[in-house]
Parts: C-alpha cells; structure tokens; sequence
C-alpha cells in the first residue's frame, strides 16, 4: 500500500459529521438487515457492506447532483448514500409492495432514476460495460455529468471490464471506475485469483492512470475522489481508483468464513475501522460532544427500525403484480 | 494470346455485381497487382487487381453496368504468356479480402436509390436515417458501421449525413458495447446497435438477457432500455457453422424483449422505424440473402408497422404455411407450384416473433384447418415448436390433420455445398410435407 493516498484532517467539521453520520446509517441499516435475514424476513442471497463505508460516502461526497452511480450486488450502502430512502430498500429486502422494485427485484436489484442510482447489478463484472455506457451517455448529451462505476476485485478479473476499459479510453468516456478491493472474490484472495495483484494498474495498457486508496479512511477517500471527480470533469477520459478496503462479514449470508482467520478479521476492526477512525478524530477536534455522538446514534437506530417496521408493515406484491413491467 | 476476365464472386452470397468504372484505358500495360475496375457487391465497392501481365485489349461491359452475373466475361487482355492457362483462375477474391485502397466513398443517402426499386438493404437505412433525423436521441453504434460504411452495407451513408458522434465503429467488442449501449439506453439514449451477425451475438449474451431484457421488471418499472439490436440472423451461404446459424428462437424465449424477424422490404421499413420508436429492447432479425431482394417503391409502405402483428402474404384455403423472415420465399414459391395442381396454400408471415400474434395464427386455422410451419432453425425448442403448441392450446378442435413442421436439420451448418443443401429446409421437403397433408 505505498502509493495510496492517506490524508488527515482534510475534512470540515460539517463534512466529518456527514460524512460520519451516513455511515453509521448504512453500517446500522446492513446489521438489521443481517438480523432481519437471520429471522427470515429476507430471502435470498444478501451481501452486507459492513466494513467497507467509508468508499461509498467518501466519493458520493465529491460527486455533484448530475453525476451517476452505479454498482454490483453489494449495493445497499450505494443507494443509502446516493439518499435513496431506508424505508424503500428495507422493504425491498424484505420483497414488499412498499420496496424501491416494488419488491420484484431484492437485494441485488434496486434502482432509483431519481437519486442518479442505476443499480444493483446481479452478475459479476456487468456494471462494468453499463456504467461505461452511462458515461457514453454524458458525453453524447455534452452534459458535463461523471459516472462512478463501482466493481470489485473479483469483478476485476472478467473481460468485460477490460472491453469498457479500452473504450472508455478510445473514446474518453467521464467515468471513474472504483474498485472496491475488499480482498477476496468469495472466498478467494486476491493473491490467489490475480497475476496483477495492483488493480489500480489494471488501465496501464489502456492509458488509463489509476491510483491506491485507503478506502479505510474517509479523509484519504474524499481527497482522492475530488482529485479524480475534478480531473474526469474538467478532462474527460475515464480514471481508476483502487479502495483498498474490507468486508467484516460473509461474501454473502451463507458463508464458512473458511478462507480467512477470526484473527484477520478482528484485526482490521480493531485498527482500521473507518467509522471508529471518524469518530476519534470528531471527538479530538471537538466537533461533537458525547452526547451529542450519542443523540446522532439514537436517532440512527431510529431511523433503522422505523425501516424494518414500514417494511413489515409494507402489503406483498399484489399477485397482478407478476405480469406487469416485463414491457413498458 | 487474348485472355478473358471474369466477373469475380467476392463474396459469399454475390451473385451479381455492378462494374462502377474501369480504372485502366484501353492499351494500358498491366502488371500483376494494378487495380484495374472498381466493383460493387452486395457488401462493398472493391477494387479488382490484375492477376496477369499483359495490354488491356477490350472492354466487354460498359462503366456503372449492373446486375453483371458472377463469371461473366467483363474484359480481354492480351497476353505475351501463350503457355499459361489462365481462363478461370482469374479473380477468386474471398469475403475476406478488404479493399485495398480506400474506395468506399459511399453515396450519400437518398441518392443512391434505383429508380423505382428498394432493397431491403436501403429500406433498413432508411428506417434508421429517419428516425435519427427526428430524434438526436438515436445513434447507431458497431463493427464497421461508420468508415467501412457497414459490413453488409447497410449504415452505408449514415456516417456522412450525421457524423461520426452519432455513427460509431466499435473495437470488436460485443460483450462490451452491448453492454456499453445498454447502460447508455438507461439514461435515455436510443442506440441502435449492429451485431455484424447475430452469430457475434452471442459473445454479448449476458447483458441481452440479464442487463437488457430483465431491469424493468426487476427495478418496479422504473427504468425502461429503449434499444435495438439489429443485424442478420440465418443461414449465410458457405461459411460453415459458426457463421450460419438461426438464433430466433433463443431470443423469442426471453421474456422482456421483442423479437421481429421481417421478409419484405416495406416490413424491414416500417417494423424496424416501430423498434427504434418502442421503449423496450428489440431483437430485430435481418437476413443477408434477402438484403438484396426488392420491392417497388409504389408497393413500398412508408407507415409505421406495429410489432406484434402477423400478416397473411398470400390467401388460401386449403394449407396454411407458417414462416418467417427468408423461408417465406420458399413457401411462396411452393404455393405459386401447388396451385397448378390445384392446392390453395395460405401464406402466413409472423413477422415479429415475441409477442406473437396469435389471431392472426387462429384466424388461418380456422379457415384451413391445416397446417405446416417453416424455419431455418433447429427443430427442437424451435419457433415452430412454439406455434404448433399455441395452435394445440387455442386451435385443437379445428384441426383436420396433425400440425407439421420443417425445419433445419438437427447438425451444426456443413461447408460442403450439398450438404449445406441438406442441411436447409428445401422446396422438395415442403412439398412432400403438404402433400402428406392435403
């Protein structure tokens, strides 16, 4: 991790609070959600973003009201930061009328034109070739709008991603494509899955620049997503940022946890977590009291359960349902 | 010794050409090499290179003749090599063989039209020129669609009415730029995108089926992928089976798209201006062999044709033949033969097949009470397979005979002309199908 960027007090008091804020939110929200599946409530597979906040906060920070986001499967914390509403992905989750795909898409599948979000996409590596076509998009329109396309390290390795890079180059598509390398494909290692383990230099034969990111630390992931928001917007042509980052829980919710340690895990919370990290440092600058920290967690965990009670309060799909938007 | 030069098959499905002008006088000295004539194909305008030493002697067609047949005499050479045989071995240029100058300086649309026929080539430029003219939210992306003016020649002069921003060559990449066009439709673009043929297609699968076709429903209909994917679908002559192949019913299977498969040149027009038009994703099946086929601009349809709906070719009373896209050449020719013997076929164009148009389909059972469907695809799990069970479902009991079917044999496309002969529903199979019947 030599080259990464890794900043300290970049970031104002009103930020360090947002930003602090929003990922508690989606750090509370993914627990619910693990419980709420452990009960039942949710079906399917359900890939928890635990561990990984600060990347999604951090670059949605430095991204503008045009700009568009889009993501794989592990995308409650995407949409939670782009503002979608707890209430509508909690009952997606839980396959309700009331959830943001009127509970035909889950999980994975959740979309709101409103909030720039273009998904939760299921298969591996196809945010690629789409988020590179909604940069397309923005060049065509001469709009001036940027596209983060998120992927990660497991994706990193599919042609598809390799085909967008080349054409995203050629044609100087404004996208930024953040790989969010927490480390393992399911259950396989970077080190065991990739001859290039640098994924930031994954562009190099495309001419694409990319760089390593603490995606640990919310100040070094905002410094970073600036430089590259400014530069793709001002520049064109598409840019990668390498998150170095972690999942504390499962691939998914079915997981043996087989291919790493208790220890690996418990060492990464206990030194790098990114929201302990923020809110050290807003309790150093004296940004918040104690108890005003607390207020915020009080309120955080309301907002949760208010979700997890709409969305058990959200009808089932009205069977007529299962006919209707196959075709506009 | 005086030596004829043939009019060259350039490629695979050429059977005649248009000689656009000499590049030699006559009396000039060749060497092996030097272009002589510039020739337009059903693909491109190519330059043909002397493969002989010698004077050009004679000019056997005049400069713009057309419908020139392959192995035509076109010009005499006279050579000093007396000994050589050349006859014949003259000209063998391949599908492969790329112009070697930049000769394509393509006609600019509405220019090029003969004067009272279209093509279906044309009548599918046209469709995608008109609609990019009412809509900047249209563009046309692909392999060779721009510079080369198109593989089969179909964006030819795209690129000089709208320039390269909204007619775009892509590396070869389908996987990619289906997806690319796909995640561009989300934000309201209109791409219309060319698979060079729909065998490529199948490198870009994924996101037909799971980018495509599935995010309106799984979003809540939220977000909608005004996109079509064109290109020729079917047998192609002569290129074995990875190029030769009908993928119709592998796309009909899917749920959240339109498949439109088309015959005549006006349908081509009108059905491809209704694919642009819609807001879902549209498989829209050409044919290689019928981009040549005309149509007489009087008979031309300049509507809009809705998708999803069939229509009768040809009344009958005693058959009705099923078919789509190229196939109904066949069963219109084994109707005009029947007729002499006194069989009424009905012929029956489905015209898009998903969704289906199924009155239509009822409508012609009712009446003749048999049937026979035709395709080019494999058998099983097929287009036909489909129809026959929507006909047992909805038709049974006006049914005087079991529904047939005729399809392409159950092997992968041989090379071999006879077999590949084989390999195809024939007229001869058709017949002796409807006679098993009538």
């Amino acid at each position: 991790m030599t080259n990464k960027t890794k900043k300290t007090n970049t970031i104002s008091k009103s930020d360090s609070i947002e930003a602090y804020k929003k990922m508690l939110l989606i750090r509370r929200f993914e627990e619910k959600a693990g419980q709420s599946y452990g009960l039942g409530h949710i079906g399917g597979f359900c890939h928890l973003y635990i561990g990984q906040e600060a990347v999604v906060v951090g670059l949605q920070m430095c991204i503008g009201d045009g700009d568009q986001v889009i993501t794989t499967y592990r995308d409650h914390g995407h949409m939670l930061a782009c503002g979608m509403n707890p209430d509508g992905v909690m009952a997606e989750l839980y396959g309700r009328a009331d959830g943001y795909s009127k509970g035909k898409g889950g999980s994975m599948h959740m979309f709101s034109k409103d909030s720039n979000f273009y998904g939760g996409h299921g298969i591996v590596g196809a945010s690629v070739p789409l988020g590179t076509g909604l940069a397309f998009s923005n060049k065509y329109k001469k709009n001036k709008a940027v596209t983060l396309t998120y992927f990660g390290d497991g994706a990193a390795n599919q042609g598809q991603v390799y085909e967008s890079f080349n054409m995203a180059k050629l044609w100087e598509l404004p996208c930024i494509y953040v790989i969010e390398n927490n480390r393992y494909a399911m259950g396989t290692s970077v080190q065991r899955s990739s001859a290039q383990k640098d994924l930031s230099q994954r562009g190099i034969s495309f001419g694409i620049e990319g760089e390593q990111v603490d995606g640990m630390d919310i100040e070094s992931v905002i410094a970073a997503g600036k430089k590259a928001v400014t530069k793709v917007r001002n520049n064109g042509g598409p840019y990668i940022l390498e998150m170095l980052t972690y999942r504390y829980r499962g691939h998914s919710m079915s997981d043996p946890a087989q291919y790493r340690s208790r220890d690996e895990v418990k060492e990464v919370r206990d030194q790098s977590d990114p929201i302990e990290s923020l809110k050290n440092k807003i309790i150093q600058n004296d940004y918040l009291t104690e108890e005003q920290l607390q207020e915020l967690n009080a309120d955080i965990k309301k907002t949760v359960d208010q979700s997890t009670q709409f969305a058990t309060e959200s009808p089932l799909p009205d069977e007529s349902e299962l006919y209707i938007d196959v075709y506009q | 010794m005086k030596t004829e030069i043939y009019m060259p098959a350039m490629s695979p499905s050429m059977t005649e050409g248009t000689l656009t002008k000499w590049l030699v006088k006559i009396g000039d000295q060749l060497k092996i090499g030097d272009p002589i004539a510039e020739i337009e194909t059903d693909k491109a305008t190519m330059e043909v290179e002397s493969q002989i030493e010698g004077v050009m002697s004679e000019f056997l067609v005049e400069n713009g003749q057309d419908q020139i047949a392959i192995k035509t005499p076109i010009a005499i050479i006279e050579t000093t090599n007396s000994t050589e045989k050349l006859k014949g071995k003259l000209f063998t240029n391949t599908i492969d063989d790329q112009p070697k100058k930049k000769s394509t300086k393509g006609p600019y649309i509405d220019q090029d039209k003969r004067l009272d026929k279209i093509t279906v080539r044309e009548a599918i430029r046209d469709a995608i020129a008109e609609e990019m003219r009412i809509d900047k939210n249209v563009f046309v992306m692909g392999e060779e669609v721009a510079e080369y003016q198109g593989a089969y020649k179909v964006t030819q002069g795209l690129l000089q009415e709208f320039g390269a921003a909204r007619v775009i060559d892509t590396p070869i990449t389908e996987n990619g730029f289906a997806g690319l066009a796909i995640g561009a439709s989300f934000s309201g673009l209109k791409p219309v995108v060319e698979f060079m043929t729909f065998n490529f297609s199948l490198q870009a699968m994924d996101h037909i089926i799971n980018s495509a076709a599935k995010t309106l429903y799984m979003g809540g209909g939220q977000l909608n992928c005004p996109i079509v994917f064109r290109g020729p679908n079917g047998a192609a002559a002569r290129v074995a089976a990875q190029h030769s192949q009908d993928l119709t019913a592998w796309f009909s299977h899917i749920p959240g798209l339109k498949v439109i498969s088309p015959f005549t040149a006006s349908d081509h027009k009108g059905l491809l201006k209704a694919a642009i038009r819609d807001p879902n994703p549209v498989i829209f099946l050409e044919n290689e062999i019928l981009y040549s086929e005309q149509e007489s601009l009087q008979e031309l349809n300049e509507e809009i044709i809705p998708i999803g709906k069939a229509k009768i070719l040809r009344e009958g009373n005693d058959i009705t033949l099923i078919s789509h896209s190229i196939s109904l050449k066949m069963c219109l020719e084994v109707s005009k033969k029947l007729e002499k013997r006194n069989i009424s076929c009905e012929v029956l164009d489905l015209r898009t097949i998903r969704p289906l148009d199924i009155n239509t389909i009822i409508n012609s059972i009712k009446k003749t009470n048999k049937c026979v469907v035709v395709e080019q695809g494999w058998s099983q799990s097929g287009v036909s397979s489909e129809i026959i069970s929507v006909i047992m479902e909805n038709a049974f009991d006006w049914l005087d005979a079991p529904v047939l079917r005729l399809t392409g044999k159950d092997v992968p496309m041989p090379y071999a002309e006879n077999l590949e002969k084989l390999a195809l529903p024939s007229e001869y199979e058709l017949i002796k199908i409807i006679e098993s019947l009538v």
